[in-house]
């Protein structure tokens, strides 16, 4: 595949999540409680848009929103817009819900195959809402393009067609280089994602800023959208038990505590001379 | 529904750990992992393989494999594999997953484990698990993974019923690790050739600088400083030197460049099991606790007598930090006995 350098076209997969400190699991359905749950842009993904806006500012291009859910994710996405990103399209059809990460990076990945040329995919490093972060390489399989993952500093060569990243490892890190295309992972909190400007914000509202479609406008298997692709079923749901801590306070002037705390200290580690 | 590639009956009653490899050295979660599939194996009666790929000096690894739990041990070797690559990782795994369809594949959390998981799952056409905080096995060959979402505060089960393998990842630090095993009824060594193309590998390592930082999921004490020690990481170092500790750190000081980000603890960092882990000046949120969940003892020190960090805790200061660890390291320095690492 020979890339050529005049336009770089970037997409940035973004997702929608309740935020996670006030969702709770209904404890008779042992459904999830979204309903008293705010929303907001998975903020990893705010890294990824970022990351890409900065591509753009350097070289220029356009950036694409890429997003799967209900319709409701709309006036969230349009913030990317006034960001600095170029259109949105949000894949949103009652066919695509229950969809694990199979069936997820299916269907994004027949949207980007849609969206061709495409340089660069962009993704959060994983969602707040499952955390598994394995959207990314999941996507480059089904595209059959290059990945990086877990990228906090990234070089793009457009004219020999290759992007170089620096991916952060447990423990130390490593500059890969494929070519392009290319799925790159951004590490969380590696940048700090821009404010949208308000003066974007009615260019951004109008409505042909996004594209919405739906199964029936991708060339998408049945079998593998939505429930009826995911192999993976949940089969159980609760709220998280909190492990049962002692939870003794300590009072006193910070010599006093400094003194109990260090005592138990001895009774817990070992001791040697 | 889609089907994967082969079903639950053409699959072999095998638990398939995949072995990560740094240089000659197997990475402790693929240990931990065939300690928890020893024991999920013998729960069913199956047999417990160990998927090694690599090239050359592989005979000590496999009796490592062995040690820890296996009783089978597929090797494939080759050149393209001696360093990880997922372009030639994914292509070896699936090569010997097809020829010996296990009926479970589990991997590590780790970057490299998540980069081969995601796209082998894909490749495989099955389900995945990611990330699991337990895991066990119920009848009829159904592996059962328990999985925390919104920071942990939902615990969810999943399975895939019918899609094999069934693929899970698992975080270091999640699964203790049991002692060797001296004896075993079976080891068998099966080499498992497995054709891959230089063509195929795009990924070219530029510079690699791994293995050299702090690892603090094997640390018995971790001293860990939130946002309310304003950065005085020195002091927590002063307190871990003293008890043979690591410093670790929650989310806000790492992205303010206060610390490595090695060692972050939580949902975005690592799962650390110590003998005591001592928070200062976080408040505990979600995000962050689910990181020292498995502590067995935690001490807290928060300025806020509401901090929800107190909740989680065994031992509750309401103070500054910065007044509190001083006179801590202190005491501890003028201790009769004195406290030094284990």
């Amino acid at each position: 595949m020979a890339y050529v350098a005049n336009e770089l076209h970037l997409v940035v997969c973004v997702k929608v999540v309740p935020k996670p400190e006030e969702v709770r699991v209904d404890p008779q359905s042992r459904r999830l409680d979204r309903a008293g749950a705010r929303s907001e842009i998975n903020p990893p993904d705010l890294n990824a848009v970022e990351f890409a806006l900065q591509i753009k500012d350097r070289f220029g291009g356009k950036v694409s929103i890429l997003s799967m859910g209900p319709p409701f994710f709309e006036p969230y996405l349009r913030i990317c817009l006034a960001m600095g990103a170029d259109h949105v399209y949000l894949l949103s059809d009652r066919l695509f819900g229950g969809a694990d990460t199979l069936a997820t990076t299916y269907t994004l990945a027949k949207a980007i195959h849609r969206l061709e040329p495409v340089h660069l995919v962009f993704c959060g490093e994983e969602s707040s809402d499952g955390a598994t972060g394995q959207v990314p390489p999941g996507l480059a399989e089904w595209l059959g393009y290059q990945q990086i993952t877990l990228v906090s500093d990234i070089e793009v060569n457009m004219s020999q067609g290759v992007v170089r990243g620096r991916r952060e490892r447990q423990g130390g890190y490593e500059i890969l280089e494929v070519p392009l295309p290319a799925v790159i992972s951004v590490k969380t909190g590696c940048n700090e994602p821009r404010f949208w400007d308000y003066r974007l914000k009615p260019w951004a509202f109008a409505p042909e800023r996004v594209t919405v479609w739906s199964a029936s406008d991708m060339d998408v298997d049945p079998e593998f959208i939505g429930l009826a692709g995911s192999p993976t079923q949940v089969v159980g749901l609760e709220q998280a038990p909190s492990r049962e801590r002692k939870r003794i306070m300590l009072s006193g002037s910070p010599e006093e505590v400094a003194q109990q705390l260090a005592a138990r200290l001895r009774e817990v580690l070992p001791l040697s001379g | 529904m889609a089907t994967s590639l082969y079903s639950a009956s053409e699959a072999r009653d095998v638990i398939c750990v995949f072995m990560e490899r740094e240089g000659d050295t197997l990475q402790r979660v693929s240990l931990e992992l065939l300690s928890k599939g020893r024991e999920l194996a013998d729960e069913v009666g199956w047999n417990l393989a160990a998927l090694l790929l690599g090239y050359e000096r592989m005979f000590p690894l496999t009796l490592e494999a062995f040690s820890a739990g296996a009783d089978e041990v597929w090797v494939a070797e080759h050149p393209l594999l001696q360093t990880f690559t997922v372009e030639a990782y994914t292509s070896a795994a699936f090569q010997v997953i097809m020829r010996q369809k296990p009926s479970v594949f589990l991997c590590g959390a780790t970057p490299n484990g998540r980069d081969l998981a995601g796209r082998l799952a894909v490749k495989l056409r099955t389900g995945l698990t990611a990330d699991c905080t337990d895991l066990r096995m119920r009848e009829g060959g159904v592996l059962v993974g328990e999985v925390t979402g919104f920071g942990g505060g939902v615990l969810a089960l999943i399975e895939t019923p019918q899609h094999r393998p069934q693929m899970a990842t698992v975080r270091p630090g999640v699964f203790p690790l049991k002692p060797p095993r001296t004896e075993r009824a079976s080891s068998t060594v099966e080499i498992i050739s497995v054709i891959l193309d230089e063509a195929q590998v795009r990924t070219r390592v530029v510079e690699q600088a791994v293995g050299r930082g702090a690892d603090i999921t094997q640390s018995p004490v971790v001293v860990v400083g939130g946002r309310g020690i304003q950065g005085r990481f020195d002091l927590l170092r002063q307190l871990a030197e003293l008890l043979g500790g690591e410093v670790g750190a929650t989310r806000p000081p790492v992205d303010g460049g206060q610390i490595e980000r090695e060692r972050q603890v939580g949902q975005t960092g690592v799962v650390c099991r110590p003998k005591v882990a001592i928070v200062c000046g976080a408040s505990g949120a979600f995000q962050f606790t689910v990181g020292i969940q498995h502590a067995d003892t935690v001490i807290a020190i928060n300025i806020d007598p509401e901090a929800p960090i107190f909740e989680t805790a065994d031992y509750g200061v309401v103070g500054d930090a910065l007044q509190i660890v001083p006179a801590l390291i202190e005491a501890l320095r003028n201790s009769r006995e004195p406290v030094a690492s284990g």
